[in-house]
C-alpha cells in the first residue's frame, strides 16, 4: 500500500518548550489513522504541521495526493491546502450557520468545479443543474435532505457534524482530518457520528486521519493507531494490539496520575 | 537645528490633545471592548464646559459709562466686576482653568448617564453595531451643542497672565528668537500630568489594579470573582473624565466649535490604532510621536520635497502600520490582530 | 435569477419611472428631489453589495463619491458635455482607486478595515483640498467654464455649456429620468449579483471566513471584487451629481458623508436588496421636509394649543427641523441600530408575521 502523507523528523517548540520531538509518521492511502494520547500530548500541533499552518523548526513532511514524488505544504494558505484535496473537520462544526443546508452544500461543490476564486456573477446559483444536483445528493447521503431549507445555526450539533462532513465529502477529499469529531457530543450524538463515518469510509475511499480522545471512536474506526505522549509517538500499531500495550496505559494513566 | 525645536515644541501641545483622548478611547476599549465613535464628543462637551462658564461668569448688565461724559453711554459690566471688583474681574480671566474643577464632576456624570443609559447595552454586540450606535450619539451630542452655541467657534481665552510666550529657546541655550505660546507649553505639562495621574491610579490602587487584569484577560477576571461589569461605569466615567479635561484645556488654544469633537476623533483613533489597540502606554506614546509628526511635516522645507505630506502623514503612518505592524507600535501579540 | 426577481426588477422600474406623476401626492414633486433620490438610492445599493453582503463596514465610500465627480467634471471639461462618457470614465476610475484601496484595506477585516477605509477616505478628502488644488480647484470646487478645451464639441456650444444627452438636455425631469434610467440597471445588476453563485460566496464569507477558506476558498479576491464593485457604483453616483449640477467639491469626500450612506442602508435594511433604497428615499425625502420647517410653520401646526404650550412645543420641535435635521438623523439612527438592527425591512416583516399570526389565531379561533 502506498503512504498519501510520510512525516520525517518533525521538531516544534514554543518558546523553549517542545510540543513535537523528534516526529515520524506514515498515513498509508485507505487507511483510517488514529492519533490518539493524553490532554498536552501535542495532538493539534501536530494536526497543525500536518496541513501545513505550522512550520516545523525542522523535519519534513510531504504529501503524495497529487504527485508521485510528493509535496510539501509548509506556508500554503488554507485554501489552497484544501484544494490539493486536503479537507478538515473542527473540534466544534464550523459551518455557514446564517445560510441554509442547501447553500451550505452548494458552497463546496462550486470550490471543488469553480476552484478558489470564480467570479460568476450573473448566472444564478440554481442555473447550473449539476451545482444543485450533487448539492442534494450530499445532503441525502448524510440524512439532512428533508432539513434542506432550515437555516444551519439552528442545528443540533450532531446534525452540524453531519452537514459539515458532507460539505467536506462534496469536495471529493483525498485525505480528510478529523480533529477530535465527537467533542462535546452527547453519547447518541457520538454513536450516529460513528456510523456516518463508517458509512462514509464504506462508499468512498479516503484517508481519514483521526485525532481523537474517546477510545470507543478510535477503536470503532481505526485501521491503525499512534499514541502521541510529550511530543513522542510512543507506540504504534494495529488498534487491538495498542488496547493492551503497557505504554499506552501509562502515557495515560500516568498522565491521570500526574 | 531651531527649526526641528520649534517644530518638536509645535507638535507637543497637539500631541497632549490626542495622547490624552486616545488615552480615553484605549481605556475604554482595552476595558469595556467597546469602540466609542462618540469619543470626540466627550472632547467637544468638555471644551463646552469652559464656555459655559465662561457665559456665566461673565453675564452682566449695562451701566452708564463714566469715562464718557458729553452723552449718555452705556457698557456691558459683568455682575462679578459690579459686585466683587478686581477679583471678580480675575475671577472671570481665570474662566479656563476654573472650568476644569467643574468639568470633572459633569463629565463623570456625563460618562456614567451614557454608560449605563447605552454602552451597556452594547458590550455583547458587534463591533460594527457599537461605531454606529455611538456614531449616531456623536451626531446627537453634537447638534444639541450646536442648536444652544451656535455654529461658530467662540473664543475662550487663557488667563492674561499668560498669554504671551515663553521664551524657550534662551532656556536651552538656543536663539532667543523661538517663542512658544506659554499655554500651549502649559497643555503639554497638562497632559503629561493628567496621563502621569492616570497611569499612577491604575498602577496603585486596587481597582485600578482589577481595570489592568481586565484588559490582559476579561474572561479570566471574570472567573476569578471580580464583577469586572461593576467597574465598566467608573471606568467610562474616568475616560471622560480625560477626554473632557482635555477638551477644556484646549479651548485657548483653539476656539471650540460644536464639530471639534469629530476632527480629533478620527485622528485619534488613528492614534490608538498605531499605538496598539488596548495598550495605554503605545496610545500616549503613539499621540505624542503622531502630533510632533505632524508638526515636522508642516515645514516648509518637507512640504517642498513632498507637497501635501502635512496632510496625509497621520493616515499615511497608519496604513503602514496596520499592515507592517498590525498589533501597533506597543499593541499585545494576539490582540485584535485580524 | 427567478420569476419573483423579474417581477421585483419590473414593479421597481415603473415605481421609480412613474415617480414624477404620484410623487406631488406626498409633496416631492420636484425634480431636484427626485434626482437626489435616484441619486443616493444607487450609492446606497452599492454600499449594500459590501456592507450587506459581506459585513465589511467601510467608513470611506465617500471618497469614491467625490473621485466619481471630479472624473465626470474632466470629462466635461476635455472631452465632451454629453454624460454618457462622464459616467463610464468616472465608473471605471472609480472603480481603478476602490482596487487599489481595497486591495491594501482588505489586508485586515472588522474596526481595523473601518478605520483603514476611513484613514484613505480622510488622506483623499485633504489632498482634494490642497495638493491636488490643480485637479480639484480646492476649496471653491471644480466648475465649467466658457474656456475649458472640449475637444469633441467645443464648437457647438456658445456660452456656459450644459450637461447634455445627444443633444438632449439633462436639467430638471430629464435629467431624474437619466438618473432613474440608471438606478434601474445598478437594482438589476445587485439583484442578479445577489442570486448569482458570486453572491452566494460573499453572504458566505460574511457568516464564516474560517469555514469558507477550509472549503478552499480563496475570500480576498472575492471580498475585493465586492469593493470594487460597490466603488464603482459609488463613483457612477458621483458622476451623476455633477451631471445634475456641474460642480463638484471636496466636502462630499468627508467622512460624515460615508457616515450617511453607512446610515440609508442600516435605515432600510443592511443586506436585503431593496432596504438601501428606502434608507436612501427616507433620509431625502424628510431631509428635504424638515429642513423646510422654520418657527413660523411650527407655530400654524401647534396652533391649536395654548399660548404657552403651544411656545414649549415649539421650541422644543424647532430643535429637530430646519437646520437641526442633523439631530433628528442622529435619533434617528440611534433608535435604528438599537431596537431594530435589521432596518425597515425588519419592520416590515415583524409587522407582516404579526398580521399573519393574528390572522392564524383568528381563524382557529374561528374553527373552536
Amino acid at each position: 500500500m502506498s503512504s498519501i502523507l510520510t512525516v520525517e523528523g518533525v521538531n516544534k517548540n514554543f518558546s523553549g518548550l517542545k510540543a513535537l520531538d523528534d516526529v515520524n509518521l506514515v498515513v498509508e492511502e485507505g487507511s483510517v489513522h488514529a492519533i490518539i494520547g493524553p490532554n498536552g500530548a501535542g495532538k493539534s500541533t501536530f494536526l497543525n504541521c500536518l496541513v501545513g499552518r505550522l512550520v516545523p523548526d525542522t523535519g519534513t513532511v510531504l504529501y503524495y495526493g497529487n504527485k508521485p514524488e510528493g509535496e510539501t505544504l509548509f506556508g500554503l494558505p488554507p485554501h489552497a491546502i484544501n484544494q490539493k484535496g486536503i479537507s478538515r473537520v473542527f473540534q466544534t462544526p464550523e459551518v455557514f450557520e446564517d445560510l441554509t443546508l442547501f447553500e451550505n452544500a452548494m458552497i463546496p461543490v462550486m470550490a471543488h468545479l469553480d476552484g478558489s476564486y470564480r467570479f460568476n456573477s450573473w448566472g444564478g446559483v440554481l442555473s447550473r443543474g449539476e451545482i444543485a444536483d450533487a448539492a442534494e445528493h450530499i445532503l441525502s447521503d448524510v440524512g439532512l435532505l428533508e432539513k434542506r431549507n432550515m437555516h444551519s445555526g439552528s442545528l443540533s450539533r450532531g446534525d452540524k457534524r453531519r452537514l459539515e462532513l458532507a460539505m467536506c465529502l462534496a469536495q471529493d477529499p483525498k485525505l480528510l482530518l478529523l480533529d477530535e469529531p465527537t467533542a462535546g457530543m452527547a453519547r447518541a450524538d457520538t454513536n450516529n457520528t460513528i456510523d456516518l463515518l463508517k458509512k462514509i469510509g464504506e462508499e468512498r475511499k479516503i484517508t481519514k486521519v483521526i485525532i481523537e480522545h474517546d477510545m470507543h471512536v478510535v477503536f470503532s474506526l481505526a485501521t491503525k493507531v499512534s499514541v502521541l505522549a510529550r511530543g513522542h509517538i510512543i507506540a504504534e500499531g494495529a488498534p487491538q494490539e495498542m488496547k493492551g500495550d503497557a505504554r499506552v496505559q501509562e502515557a495515560y494513566l500516568g498522565g491521570a496520575h500526574l | 537645528m531651531e527649526a526641528v525645536f520649534l517644530q518638536l515644541l509645535n507638535g507637543l501641545d497637539k500631541g497632549g490633545a490626542y495622547a490624552l483622548i486616545a488615552l480615553g478611547l484605549t481605556l475604554i476599549f482595552g476595558t469595556l471592548g467597546v469602540v466609542n465613535f462618540a469619543h470626540g464628543a466627550l472632547f467637544m462637551l468638555g471644551s463646552f464646559c469652559a464656555v459655559s462658564l465662561q457665559k456665566v461668569l461673565s453675564m452682566s448688565m449695562k451701566v452708564r459709562d463714566e469715562s464718557v461724559t458729553f452723552f449718555e453711554a452705556y457698557k456691558e459690566v459683568p455682575y462679578l466686576e459690579i459686585w466683587f471688583g478686581d477679583a471678580g474681574k480675575a475671577l472671570i480671566d481665570w474662566t479656563v482653568p476654573l472650568a476644569l474643577l467643574i468639568t470633572i464632576p459633569i463629565m463623570l456624570g456625563v460618562g456614567y448617564v451614557m454608560e449605563r443609559g447605552l454602552i451597556q447595552r452594547f458590550y455583547k454586540r458587534t463591533h460594527a453595531e457599537q461605531i454606529l450606535v455611538t456614531f449616531g450619539l456623536a451626531i446627537v451630542l453634537q447638534e444639541l451643542v450646536k442648536a444652544y452655541f451656535g455654529a461658530n467657534p467662540i473664543p475662550t481665552p487663557a488667563p492674561e497672565i499668560v498669554s504671551g510666550s515663553a521664551h524657550v529657546g534662551a532656556w536651552f541655550g538656543l536663539s532667543d528668537a523661538i517663542v512658544y505660546p506659554w499655554w500651549r507649553l502649559i497643555y503639554f505639562l497638562f497632559a503629561f500630568a493628567v496621563v502621569g495621574a492616570v497611569f499612577a491610579f491604575l498602577q496603585l490602587t486596587t481597582f485600578g489594579m482589577v481595570v489592568r487584569a481586565g484588559m490582559a484577560d476579561r474572561e479570566t477576571v471574570g472567573l476569578i470573582g471580580i464583577d469586572i461589569d461593576k467597574k465598566f461605569t467608573t471606568v467610562f466615567g474616568l475616560a471622560a473624565v480625560v477626554t473632557g479635561l482635555a477638551g477644556v484645556m484646549y479651548t485657548p488654544v483653539l476656539p471650540p466649535d460644536y464639530h471639534i469633537g469629530m476632527e480629533f476623533l478620527v485622528l485619534s483613533f488613528v492614534v490608538v490604532v498605531v499605538g496598539g489597540m488596548g495598550s495605554l502606554p503605545g496610545a500616549v506614546a503613539a499621540g505624542f510621536l503622531l502630533g510632533i509628526l505632524q508638526s515636522f511635516a508642516s515645514m516648509t522645507e518637507i512640504k517642498s520635497i513632498l507637497p501635501g505630506i502635512d496632510q496625509i502623514i497621520i493616515y499615511l503612518v497608519a496604513v503602514i502600520i496596520l499592515l507592517v505592524r498590525p498589533r501597533g507600535l506597543l499593541g499585545r501579540e494576539g490582540v485584535m490582530e485580524d | 435569477m427567478n420569476m419573483k426577481d423579474n417581477i421585483l426588477v419590473l414593479i421597481f422600474g415603473a415605481v421609480i419611472l412613474t415617480m414624477p406623476l404620484w410623487a406631488g401626492i406626498v409633496g416631492a414633486g420636484y425634480p431636484d428631489l427626485l434626482q437626489k433620490f435616484a441619486i443616493f438610492g444607487l450609492f446606497a445599493i452599492g454600499f449594500n453589495i459590501l456592507f450587506g453582503f459581506t459585513g465589511y463596514l467601510s467608513f470611506g465610500h465617500a471618497a469614491f463619491l467625490g473621485i466619481g465627480s471630479y472624473t465626470a467634471m474632466w470629462s466635461f471639461k476635455l472631452l465632451t458635455m454629453n454624460a454618457i462618457p462622464a459616467v463610464l470614465f468616472a465608473t471605471a476610475v472609480s472603480g481603478l482607486f476602490a482596487l487599489a484601496i481595497g486591495f491594501v484595506a482588505l489586508r485586515r477585516s472588522g474596526i481595523y478595515f473601518s478605520i483603514l477605509t476611513l484613514a484613505f477616505a480622510q488622506m483623499c478628502y485633504n489632498m482634494a483640498y490642497s495638493v491636488l488644488t490643480p485637479i480639484t480647484n480646492g476649496e471653491t470646487g471644480l466648475t465649467l467654464t466658457a474656456t475649458d478645451p472640449r475637444i469633441l464639441d467645443a464648437a457647438t456650444t456658445e456660452g456656459l455649456p450644459s450637461t447634455e444627452l445627444f443633444g438632449m438636455g439633462l436639467s430638471g425631469y430629464n435629467g431624474f429620468y437619466f438618473c432613474a434610467i440608471i438606478l434601474i440597471i445598478g437594482f438589476y445588476i445587485s439583484v442578479r449579483l445577489y442570486r448569482s453563485s458570486f453572491g452566494l460566496m460573499l453572504l458566505a464569507v460574511k457568516s464564516n471566513q474560517n469555514r469558507m477558506k477550509y472549503t478552499g476558498l480563496n475570500t480576498k479576491p472575492y471580498l475585493l471584487s465586492a469593493f470594487v464593485i460597490s466603488g464603482m457604483y459609488a463613483g457612477l453616483a458621483g458622476a451623476l451629481m455633477v451631471v445634475i449640477d456641474p460642480l463638484a467639491g471636496a466636502e462630499r469626500m468627508q467622512w460624515t458623508a460615508s457616515g450617511e450612506v453607512v446610515l440609508m442602508t442600516i435605515l432600510g435594511g443592511v443586506g436585503t436588496l431593496l432596504g438601501p433604497f428606502i434608507g436612501a428615499i427616507v433620509i431625502k425625502y424628510f431631509e428635504n421636509i424638515f429642513s423646510a420647517f422654520n418657527d413660523a410653520v411650527l407655530n400654524q401646526v401647534f396652533g391649536f394649543l395654548p399660548d404657552f404650550i403651544q411656545g414649549i412645543w415649539v421650541s422644543f420641535a424647532s430643535l429637530f427641523v430646519g437646520k437641526g435635521w442633523h439631530l433628528t438623523l442622529g435619533v434617528l439612527f440611534m433608535l435604528i441600530v438599537i431596537f431594530l438592527p435589521g432596518g425597515a425591512m425588519e419592520g416590515f416583516r415583524r409587522i407582516a408575521a404579526k398580521f399573519k399570526k393574528e390572522k392564524e389565531a383568528h381563524s382557529a379561533g374561528g374553527a373552536e
